[in-house]
């Protein structure tokens, strides 16, 4: 079981707060499949925020097929995300290392980096070219 | 969804001056509802009409469906926790629990024990000796024994210190969890109900502003950042707020859709900052789709925020 925090200052949507941390922790290894995610009213006790929440989150990952409600027991683990296929990731991990290169070679700083990275992956999002 | 709490037109005037005026909402039921305003707005008027503590000078508020000052059965089903927490000096914490099981026919003795318990309010201490906080534990005890199904908190925080008001939090949400009751908090301090709240009603000089869940609202506002655009345009998005430096302009907009002009860099809007912008400007106003004045009221209907 894991115990969920909340970073009332990071300006992060509570839900994706929560739907991050079960990813770290599927990453990490913390939850494996068949783990038990805390219920909604437990969540809700410990933290005081508003039960919907924790039910969006839930709804989040059970849409990316992290994770799986069974009626009347809670919801659980259907999936890790401790081992993706490593061979997809070295070659995107290559891939970026190079793009880093590049650009601290053109004078960029790590900021800057940061800045057109998140850029790219909302634009990305936004289905804008 | 059925509302639990609407009001088409509503009004209160006293003397020369309209404390709430041409007031439509609707509270669609099991949300926790922060209804923000600045001081003065009508947040305490509202509520006081809600629950029949006032009568409407015009228009009309209806609670499940029902004037408030018509069926005692409604009022049963709501809770209300009054902004001073109106309660007996001279009576024991006990005495005000026995009091308050003779009042309401379906009071719950052992969950008011049990709050009792996790607040640690001794049932021998007299009222007037109790903490401010105390009291505000207890005056809460007494309105959810009830077992409402509609709770009314007028500035239920207001004289708590953080680490109560984060316990009391945890309390009623974890009800919230657990019986799908309908909860309305006023406050003037967004802040501390925006993890807590999912739909939004904010009150400017009488009326309402903003209404609608919370998360369509956020999501449909963003902040955008850009070279100075003077006067500002924003394509197709409504600016509620424009502010200029000599290089740079920030609009705060209801967008209409995806902003695609690469000239802002575009925000997500938080709660505290969206209320804070509308405050600031009163003539901007977002407000459900169906317009519930033109709907007869003697039909039940379905209402979307």
């Amino acid at each position: 079981m894991i115990e969920f925090y909340l970073d009332r200052g990071s300006g992060v949507a509570t839900y994706l707060q929560l739907v991050h941390q079960v990813k770290q922790a599927l990453r990490l290894g913390l939850l494996r499949p068949g783990d038990q995610l805390p219920t909604a009213r437990e969540v809700v006790a410990q933290l005081g925020i508003n039960p919907n929440t924790v039910l969006k989150a839930y709804r989040e990952l059970e849409r990316e097929g992290l994770v799986a409600p069974r009626p009347g027991q809670g919801t659980f683990v259907q999936q890790s995300l401790a081992s993706p296929s490593l061979a997809g990731t070295d070659r995107l991990q290559r891939a970026l290392a190079g793009w880093v290169h590049d650009a601290r070679a053109a004078g960029l700083t790590g900021e800057d980096m940061a800045a057109l990275f998140d850029r790219a992956v909302r634009d990305a999002e936004e289905g804008v070219a | 969804m059925t509302a639990v709490l609407e009001a088409s037109r509503l009004g209160k005037r006293y003397r020369r001056t309209w404390a709430l005026r041409d007031c439509s909402l609707a509270i669609p039921e099991g949300r926790v509802v922060a209804l923000v305003g600045p001081n003065g707005a009508g947040k305490t008027t509202l509520l006081h009409l809600a629950v029949g503590l006032l009568a409407p000078t015009a228009g009309e508020v209806r609670i499940f469906g029902a004037p408030p000052a018509d069926r005692a059965e409604v009022l049963a089903r709501v809770g209300f926790l009054a902004q001073d927490k109106p309660l007996y000096q001279g009576f024991t914490v006990a005495e005000m629990l026995r009091y308050g099981a003779q009042l309401n026919p379906g009071w719950d003795q052992a969950l008011a024990g049990r709050w009792l318990e996790r607040f640690q309010l001794p049932p021998a201490r007299r009222v007037g000796h109790l903490s401010g906080g105390q009291r505000t534990q207890l005056a809460l005890v007494l309105a959810l024994a009830k077992r409402p199904r509609l709770l009314l908190l007028d500035e239920p925080m207001a004289d708590l210190d953080p680490l109560v008001r984060h316990d009391l939090t945890r309390l009623l949400m974890e009800t919230v969890a657990a019986e799908g009751l309908t909860v309305v908090f006023s406050s003037h301090v967004v802040a501390e109900l925006a993890t807590v709240c999912d739909y939004l009603v904010l009150l400017a000089v009488g009326r309402v502003q903003l209404a609608g869940d919370t998360e369509a609202l956020l999501a449909g506002h963003k902040l955008l950042v850009g070279p100075r655009r003077d006067p500002p345009t924003a394509g197709p998005h409504q600016i509620v707020e424009a502010s200029h430096t000599q290089r740079q302009t920030t609009l705060l907009v209801r967008a209409a859709g995806p902003v695609h002009d690469p000239a802002w860099a575009v925000h997500e809007v938080g709660l505290e900052q969206l209320v804070l912008a509308y405050m600031r400007h009163p003539d901007a106003t977002v407000l459900p789709r169906p317009a519930l004045a033109a709907v007869p009221h003697d039909t039940k209907r379905e209402v979307s925020a």
